[in-house]
């Protein structure tokens, strides 16, 4: 019963989600999608995806146009702030997680290469933190989320420039 | 001259080294103000010849402490194996101050004696002799220990040529996924080994003080674990695996504790734990990252990483406990910092502008004075004898280790043959 509740929220959902494409034109909802699953979707995508899509939180998971499809979210340079635009994508996986009490995520931290390895692991466990302290505040359960830190070891971009870092300080959640 | 010299000593050293070696060495920069000394080709057995020349390794090592600058072969108007053979006016023609002369005898099947002799060319005196008893195994490990004996004999400070260094490695195969292994290699990059290989990421190795075991952290099975490690038997024990983070492990002085990164009590802290009871002891219990502890030489301090005033700095604490005391103020970014074997220096690494930086901090006059030149560069690792500092760096878009020495003079590189090289730790010296 329950799960047909879900499934036609997700499509209503969806159905936003595609009015929303074709309202904001071509280019930027080509990108969006293009951009789904678990790829990359930084700064201005996520934003606008965001605000496309709402947050209403019971989107379908796999659906690669739900806010629920970004799962990485970026930090500035030695800091674990969240930005505005993340903390809609964080709140969007929040209610989701409230309304599977059953699902775990592991969160994961990551930092740049500069500077030291182990401050970084510990830079990337601040960051994982910051993620899991405001999911929780959003009223997930504690025990949903598991924490870990790779730090600067496992980039997801190789170049060594101010483009690679901005995309290697990151949050991952992993479902 | 000088530099013609250089630069042919350090072409026949890539290419000695490229047959058997992991790591090939490329001097970068040589040292002006070196002492001429000529290391003359050993004789040979004549049957039994061994796979390295004695000399050769000599030669190498000498050169590549930026002290010595060995006279090419060439050059040498004799070749001397016997003392009644030397006629030092053949090396004052040529301003060398200093000659080795010696041979190597096949005693048997595998094994050897290797003698040489030391001498003052301006004296006209013999002033080291030796002969040493080895193996077809143990020649190179024998040939380092003869260029440590001059090294020691000729500048007053112990050598550190028979060492060995560990190091992390990553390569990626055909689809860009990296393996990841902890290796050890003889400090030229020869005889390199895995003790440990993985698809997660291996950190921050670090050598007990008696250079038979090696404390790393693994990410095996998704999440950090610090293990301890014998290098010789592979046997290997799961330190630590608390939640969160567990990381940065190095032994006390003494070898019976270790100093470690624990974020179990919420965020990153240093703790001690006695190798025997395993027993653990907060250290610092601040909310701020504390991290990348070093212990001092005598084994009553502990320095580490904190940002607790905002960016990274060095902080210093005694062993038992007690108040937090600021180390560094310089710059936004000082971490990662290590004692010198003697305790009157730091090694850090610090940020310049928009680089990162191998910084050496004298700590009565708490100057710090720059030892690297790259953007990237991070790890720095102290030679047992002080003399050098070896650490991470990146060259064409690659990950190798680099080694100045701590007066700046002489510098070179590490260069993996294929894939990323970092995190050099220099073992203690050979027991």
């Amino acid at each position: 019963m329950k799960l047909s509740r879900i499934a036609l929220i997700g499509l209503a959902a969806g159905s936003l989600a595609f009015a929303g494409c074709s309202t904001t034109g071509s280019g930027d909802a080509a990108g969006g999608a293009a951009a789904g699953g678990a790829a990359d979707a930084g700064g201005a995508s996520t934003a606008a995806r965001a605000r496309r899509a709402g947050y209403s939180g019971t989107m379908r998971l796999d659906d690669p146009a739900s806010i629920l499809g970004v799962r990485k979210i970026y930090f500035e340079f030695d800091s674990s702030e969240i930005g505005f635009d993340d903390k809609l994508v964080l709140r969007a996986h929040a209610e989701h997680l409230n309304a599977n009490p059953s699902t775990n995520i592991t969160i994961e931290g990551h930092a740049d290469e500069r500077g030291s390895r182990e401050y970084n692991i510990a830079l990337g466990e601040r960051r994982a933190n910051a993620i899991k302290a405001y999911m929780t505040a959003e009223g997930v359960n504690p025990a949903q989320l598991n924490v870990v830190s790779f730090g600067e070891e496992r980039p997801d971009f190789m170049g060594h420039d101010a483009s690679a870092w901005s995309k290697n300080r990151r949050g991952v959640l992993v479902y | 001259m000088l530099k013609s010299l250089i630069q042919t000593l350090g072409l026949s050293l890539f290419f000695m080294a490229s047959a058997h070696a992991d790591l090939t060495i490329e001097i970068t920069q040589g040292s002006e103000g070196a002492l001429p000394i000529a290391i003359v080709p050993f004789q040979q057995p004549v049957s039994g010849v061994p796979t390295h020349r004695v000399d050769q390794v000599v030669t190498s090592d000498l050169a590549r402490s930026g002290r010595f600058q060995p006279l090419p072969v060439a050059d040498m108007l004799s070749r001397p194996v016997q003392p009644s053979q030397v006629d030092f006016r053949d090396w004052r023609a040529l301003n060398v101050e200093n000659l080795v002369i010696g041979q190597v005898d096949a005693k048997g099947p595998g094994a050897y004696d290797v003698s040489f002799r030391l001498y003052d060319v301006y004296r006209g005196e013999q002033i080291l002799g030796y002969t040493l008893q080895t193996t077809a195994d143990e020649l190179r490990s024998t040939s380092h220990r003869i260029a440590d004996l001059i090294y020691e004999t000729l500048t007053g400070n112990k050598g550190a040529f028979d060492t060995r260094i560990a190091y992390v490695t990553s390569i990626a195969d055909k689809n860009g996924k990296p393996t990841i292994h902890l290796r050890v290699a003889d400090a030229d990059g020869y005889s390199p080994s895995s003790i440990v290989s993985s698809s997660d990421p291996i950190m921050s190795p670090s050598w007990s003080p008696d250079g038979q075991k090696i404390a790393y952290v693994s990410f095996e099975n998704g999440r950090s674990s610090i293990y301890v490690q014998e290098v010789y038997t592979g046997a290997r024990e799961k330190l630590t695996s608390f939640k969160g983070i567990n990381g940065a492990p190095v032994w006390s002085p003494d070898g019976s504790k270790l100093a470690l990164t624990l974020s179990k009590s919420g965020n990153p802290d240093i703790y001690v734990m006695d190798v025997k009871t395993k027993k653990l002891r907060a250290l610092t219990t601040h909310w701020a990252i504390d991290t990348e502890p070093a212990w001092s030489p005598d084994g009553k301090y502990i320095v580490y990483t904190s940002d607790r005033g905002g960016n990274p700095q060095i902080y210093r604490v005694e062993a038992d406990g007690g108040k937090a005391y600021r180390m560094t103020f310089e710059g936004k970014y000082n971490a990662k910092a290590s004692y010198s074997p003697d305790g009157k220096q730091l090694t850090l690494v610090t940020r310049v502008g928009e680089d990162y930086r191998i910084g050496l901090m004298d700590l009565r006059t708490r100057d710090i004075r720059l030892l690297s030149t790259g953007d990237l560069d991070e790890s720095p690792s102290f030679a047992p004898n002080g003399d050098m500092i070896i650490y991470a760096t990146r060259n064409k878009n690659r990950g190798v280790l680099a080694a100045v020495s701590t007066d700046g003079r002489v510098e070179q590189r590490l260069v993996l043959q294929a894939g990323d090289v970092r995190e050099p730790a220099w073992s203690p010296f050979h027991q």
